[in-house]
C-alpha cells in the first residue's frame, strides 16, 4: 500500500473531521489553511511520481486486483490533484476575508468537498468513482447553501434533485456495466472489453452510454447542462470559485472512461455536436448575463464546451490540448468568480450587477486582475488558454473536423471577449456621479483575503505562460498515456501485492 | 421469476419518473424514492437471479452473486443519506418560500 497516493484522500479527511470537532472559528480557520497547503505539498509531490515513474497504483488492504480498491496516479490524476490543491488553497485563503463566517462548517465543508473529487480523480473502480461522487455532491450541496438565502435553496433542491437522478442512472450503468463484464474495476474491464461475447455486447453499450449521460450531467453538457448557471450565479463566490473543478471531475471522467473503455461505442460525433451547442450557450449567455457571477458561470459553461471538444476529437494532439486547457481553464474560471465576488462587496448595492455605479477607487490591483483573468479566459495571447485554443485548432485541422471546429472556437471567443471587454468597461470605467465607497474600517482583512485568493491563482497560472513549452510536453505526455490503455492495465496489474515476482 | 422481477421494476421506474416530473416537492421525493428501490433490484437482478440460494456458505453450488449484494448495501445507504438531506432541504425550502413548488413560487395560473 502506497500511503503518498492514500494522502490526498486522508489529508482532507482528517482536516474535514478536525475542522468539525473544534469549536472556536479561527481554529477552524488555522486547519482549513493548515490542511489545503498540505494537500498542496501532497499534490506536488505526487505530481513529482507522475512525471517520473508515468504510474503509481495502490491496493487497498492488499487485496489481489481485480479485488478490492484501487487507487492509481497517472499524469492526468496528477494534474488534477494538482489544480484542486491549488484552488483548495486560494478559496481557503479568500475565505478569510469573511466568507468563511456567513455560514457555518465552511471550512470542514470544503475539506470533505476536496476528499470527494481527489478520489474521483484516483479512483481504478467504476462503483468507487459513484461514492466519492456522492461525497463531493454532498459536501457541494451544503457549500450551495453556505450563506443562506431563498434563491440559493431553491438552487440547491434544482441541483440536489438533479444530481440524485443521476446517482440512479451511474447506478443503472454500474449495473448493466457488471452483468455485461462481470467486473467493476477500470483496468479490469479494460481487459474484458476486448473479449466481451457478443450477446452482452448490448448491456455493455447501453452501460457505457448511460455513464456518459451521467459525466455529462456532472460535466454541464448541453442539454444537461441548464442546471449550472443559475446555481454557480446563486452561490457564494468562494464557494463558485470551489465548484469551478466540479464540473471537471465530470470532463474527467469522460476523458477518462472514453479512452480506457468506451473507444468504440461512437462516442465522438455526439459528443462533438453537443460540445459545439454548449460552446454557443456558453457565449450567447456570457454576452446575455446581467450580473459579473453569472458572466463567470456561463465562462464555465464555454470553458466545459471547449474541453469536450477537445476531448471529442480524441486524437493525441486534442487530447494534450484538452489538458493544457484543463490547468489553464479550471484556475482561470475561479479567479473570475473570486473577483466578482470583491466587485460585488466593493459596489455595495449595485453589487456586480452589470450597470454603471459608484467608482471603485483608488484600487489598480482589482482592475488589472480582471483584465489578466478575462484576458486568460478568453484565450489571448499571452496567457495559457490562447496557446491551449490554438492547439485545439491545430488538432482540430489534423483530424479532418477543421470546418466544424474553427468556426465554433473563433466566434465563441470573439463573443467571449465582447461580453467581458463590456463587463470590464461598465464595472471599472462607468462610474455613476458620486463618490466611491469608502471601505469600512475593520474590512482590510477583506481586500487582504481577496488578494491572497486572487493572487494564488493567477501566480499559478504563471507558470503555463513561462514554461509553455514544458507545460505543452506535459500535457502531450498525459494524452499519450490516456491513448495507451494497456499501460494502464500493466500499472495496475504491477501494483497487485500478491503477484509473483517475474 | 425474471419476468415478474422485470415488470415490477418497470413498474416501480414508471411510478418514480411520473411522480418525479410532479410540479410539488412532495411527489419528487417519493417519485426519487421509488427510483433508488427500483435501482436497487436493478443492480440485484444484474449478478443473476437465483432464488432461495445464499452466497458465501458452504452450500453446494450454484451460488449467487455476493457483489451486487454489496453494491446494493452501499447504495442503500447513500441513497437514505441523499433522501434524508433532499427532505430537510425541502422543508426548508418551504419554510423560506412559503410553499412547494419545484420552482419556489406558484406558475401563473398554476393549480
Amino acid at each position: 500500500m502506497n500511503l503518498l497516493l492514500v494522502a490526498p484522500l486522508l489529508v482532507p479527511l482528517a482536516g474535514g473531521v478536525l475542522a468539525l470537532l473544534v469549536r472556536s472559528p479561527s481554529a477552524e480557520r488555522a486547519i482549513g489553511v493548515g490542511s489545503a497547503f498540505a494537500l498542496l505539498a501532497v499534490a506536488v509531490a505526487l505530481f513529482g511520481v507522475a512525471l517520473e515513474q508515468g504510474y503509481a497504483t495502490s491496493q487497498m488492504g492488499e487485496w489481489p486486483v481485480p479485488f478490492g480498491i484501487t487507487l492509481v496516479l497517472d499524469r492526468l490524476a496528477a494534474t488534477m490533484l494538482l489544480v484542486t490543491a491549488v484552488l483548495a488553497v486560494a478559496v481557503t485563503l479568500n475565505a478569510l476575508g469573511g466568507a468563511d463566517t456567513r455560514g457555518r462548517h465552511f471550512h470542514a465543508l470544503v475539506q470533505f468537498q476536496l476528499l470527494g473529487v481527489n478520489g474521483a480523480f484516483l479512483t481504478g473502480d467504476l462503483f468507487n468513482l459513484f461514492v466519492f461522487f456522492e461525497v463531493l455532491l454532498i459536501a457541494s450541496y451544503a457549500l450551495l447553501m453556505h450563506g443562506a438565502r431563498p434563491e440559493r435553496t431553491v438552487a440547491t433542491v434544482h441541483v440536489a434533485v438533479l444530481n440524485l437522478l443521476g446517482s440512479t442512472l451511474f447506478l443503472v450503468a454500474v449495473g448493466c456495466i457488471y452483468a455485461a463484464a462481470g467486473s467493476l474495476n477500470l483496468a479490469d474491464l479494460a481487459e474484458r472489453a476486448a473479449t466481451l461475447p457478443a450477446d452482452r455486447e448490448g448491456l455493455w453499450r447501453a452501460g457505457a452510454w448511460l455513464l456518459v449521460v451521467v459525466f455529462a450531467l456532472k460535466a454541464a453538457l448541453l442539454p444537461l447542462g441548464f442546471w449550472l448557471p443559475t446555481a454557480y450565479a446563486a452561490a457564494d463566490g468562494t464557494v463558485a470559485a470551489l465548484f469551478a473543478i466540479l464540473t471537471k471531475v465530470g470532463v474527467v471522467a469522460i476523458l477518462r472512461t472514453g479512452t480506457l473503455l468506451f473507444g468504440d461505442i461512437g462516442l465522438e460525433p455526439v459528443v462533438l455536436a453537443l460540445a459545439i451547442a454548449t460552446l454557443a450557450l456558453g457565449a450567447v449567455g456570457m454576452m446575455a448575463a446581467r450580473r459579473l457571477s453569472q458572466l463567470a458561470a456561463y465562462a464555465v459553461v464555454l470553458s466545459v464546451g471547449t474541453l469536450l471538444l477537445a476531448v471529442s476529437l480524441s486524437t493525441r494532439a486534442s487530447i494534450a490540448a484538452a489538458v493544457f486547457y484543463l490547468m489553464q481553464g479550471t484556475v482561470a474560471s475561479a479567479g473570475l468568480f473570486l473577483i466578482a465576488e470583491r466587485v460585488g462587496l466593493l459596489r455595495g448595492a449595485s453589487a456586480d450587477r452589470l450597470v454603471p455605479a459608484t467608482e471603485i477607487r483608488g484600487r489598480l490591483a482589482l482592475p488589472l486582475a480582471f483584465l489578466v483573468t478575462a484576458v486568460a479566459i478568453a484565450g489571448l495571447p499571452p496567457f495559457g488558454g490562447f496557446i491551449a485554443k490554438v492547439a485545439l485548432l491545430d488538432a482540430a485541422a489534423d483530424a479532418g473536423r477543421a470546418a466544424w471546429v474553427f468556426p465554433a472556437i473563433l466566434v465563441t471567443t470573439l463573443l467571449a471577449i465582447v461580453a467581458l471587454a463590456r463587463a470590464g468597461s461598465i464595472l471599472f470605467w462607468k462610474s455613476a456621479s458620486g463618490v466611491g465607497r469608502e471601505e469600512p474600517a475593520g474590512r482590510l482583512a477583506g481586500a487582504a483575503a481577496a488578494a491572497l485568493g486572487i493572487g494564488t491563482l493567477l501566480l499559478a497560472t504563471s507558470p503555463l505562460v513561462f514554461y509553455g513549452g514544458a507545460a505543452m510536453e506535459h500535457a502531450h505526455a498525459t494524452a499519450a498515456q490516456l491513448l495507451d490503455p494497456a499501460a494502464y492495465v500493466r500499472a495496475v496489474h504491477a501494483g497487485d501485492p500478491t503477484r509473483e515476482a517475474p | 421469476m425474471e419476468a415478474l422481477f422485470a415488470a415490477a421494476l418497470g413498474l416501480l421506474v414508471a411510478a418514480g419518473v411520473y411522480l418525479t416530473l410532479r410540479p410539488r416537492l412532495f411527489s419528487v421525493l417519493l417519485g426519487l424514492t421509488l427510483l433508488s428501490y427500483a435501482v436497487n433490484l436493478f443492480l440485484l437482478a444484474s449478478g443473476g437471479l437465483l432464488a432461495g440460494r445464499l452466497p458465501l456458505t458452504d452450500q453446494p453450488p450454484p451460488w449467487p452473486d455476493p457483489l451486487p449484494q454489496a453494491l446494493i448495501l452501499t447504495a442503500i445507504v447513500i441513497s437514505f443519506g441523499m433522501t434524508a438531506f433532499l427532505i430537510v432541504l425541502s422543508l426548508r425550502a418551504v419554510a423560506e418560500t412559503g410553499h412547494d413548488h419545484v420552482e419556489g413560487r406558484e406558475e401563473e395560473g398554476g393549480r
